[in-house]
């Protein structure tokens, strides 16, 4: 099943095209890795996905509900890890976050402030609402910054687990990260030129 | 939406600053005021109505700038429109959230505030700053939304939002002077309301907008 269908997409900052004529499908199950230097037009592309940021041109269709988390983690300092997630879950009308504080090895610190967390633990805390979701696509910028070697194999669990029930993710990366079917769509060299990754695989 | 109304009051609970703030400058600034008008309980009496109103127009003013700054620096923004809550659900919990944490405690403020000013007709007090203060949340809200993703644009909102807030001052002024001089309030009150209604069944589309194309 297709997930999600770019077709002659071009996204862009105030109006300015970063990057245009992308044409890319993302099937259940599958990882789309984004690659490129800073500037690249990685997270761009991503807040256009999530929408946002308005797309330019082009078309495209979502076949699932959406989960964006970018630099910043999304959580509040002033409440705690349970409070966070419970926020989280209750957006979307559930209430019991004790599996993600399992998943995510974050029982220990459930009723500390976030504030007073480390920042690879608030990484953590920000991605164990990963957990909570039932969107199928997963839109992740930067998911493993901070992240110590054990919480990277956590997260890679998670994503294969998604992905094995049927979910797909698109990740922005400069850091390794193993997923079982996956593509990289790499951005460097076309940047403001015609990208056509169906023809590339 | 009840759960991030409730995420919000936790949050203005937390950090202190959300409840007494506001309050607290609008007993400074009206008790400031009659100082600078001189020492005459007539004069100042007469101009209660316009210091109660221009106090809560400029208390209010403080917490506009943090409606949705907060949430875009720490990516809580993103979150929040990318969940299943529609834009104008956001936008509608954060006014009253607003309203509850700047707009309520002046209202209750006031009452003993004109007391200090000799202000005679202090039960149309309440009502009026009611009805006015959340529709100065309304566009505080829509101010905010403008401005969240500028630097510093807590500099440029209350030139946005001051000129909005004429037709407000305006009538609710109307309405306290009448109630002082036993005119006809209800007539100023009734074009109040009709104000405050149509800023809040306008501005949470006005301003969904505002932040979903930013």
């Amino acid at each position: 099943m297709t997930l999600l269908v770019a077709d002659h997409l071009s996204v862009g900052r105030s109006g300015q095209p970063v990057l245009s004529g992308l044409r890319f499908a993302l099937d259940a199950g599958e990882v789309l890795f984004l690659k490129g230097p800073n500037g690249a037009g990685k997270t761009t592309l991503l807040r256009s996905l999530a929408g946002l940021l308005p797309v330019l041109s082009g078309t495209l269709t979502l076949g699932g509900g959406i989960l964006f988390s970018g630099h910043a983690d999304g959580i509040k300092a002033q409440l705690t890890v349970r409070e966070n997630l419970m926020f989280c879950a209750g957006l979307q009308g559930e209430f019991d976050v004790r599996d993600a504080l399992e998943t995510w090895n974050l029982s220990a610190l459930a009723d500390r402030l976030v504030a007073d967390l480390s920042a690879g633990q608030r990484r953590r805390t920000g991605l164990a609402r990963l957990s909570l979701s039932n969107a199928e696509v997963w839109l992740l910028d930067e998911p493993t910054s901070s992240l110590d070697d054990a919480s990277v194999h956590l997260f890679e669990s998670v994503l294969a687990d998604h992905c094995a029930r049927g979910g797909a993710a698109i990740i922005a990366t400069h850091l390794p990260i193993a997923a079982p079917r996956h593509r990289v769509l790499a951005l460097e060299t076309r940047t403001k030129a015609d990208v056509d990754l169906e023809a590339l695989w | 939406m009840k759960t991030l109304i409730l995420r919000d009051l936790k949050l203005a609970f937390r950090s202190g600053s959300g409840f007494g703030l506001g309050l607290a400058f609008y007993v400074v600034l009206v008790t400031i005021y009659p100082l600078a008008l001189g020492n005459d309980p007539v004069i100042i009496s007469k101009t209660a109505p316009a210091t109660l109103w221009i106090g809560a127009l400029l208390a209010m003013l403080l917490s506009f700038d943090r409606v949705f700054s907060l949430d875009a620096e720490d990516g809580s923004l993103d979150l929040l429109l990318t969940s299943n809550l529609a834009p104008v659900s956001v936008v509608f919990a954060k006014l009253t959230t607003l309203w509850l944490t700047s707009g309520l405690p002046l209202v209750v403020g006031a009452p003993v505030l004109s007391v200090i000013l000799g202000y005679p007709a202090g039960g149309w007090l309440i009502p009026t700053l009611t009805v006015g203060t959340i529709g100065l949340a309304a566009l505080g809200t829509f101010g905010a939304s403008l401005v969240h993703s500028i630097k510093r644009g807590a500099l440029i909102l209350p030139i946005l939002v001051l000129p909005l807030a004429v037709p407000s001052v305006i009538f609710g002024t109307l309405a306290l002077h009448r109630a002082a001089d036993g005119g006809d309030v209800l007539s100023a009150f009734a074009i109040l309301t009709g104000v405050t209604l149509a800023t809040v069944a306008l501005v949470p589309l006005a301003a969904a907008r505002a932040l979903s194309s930013a």
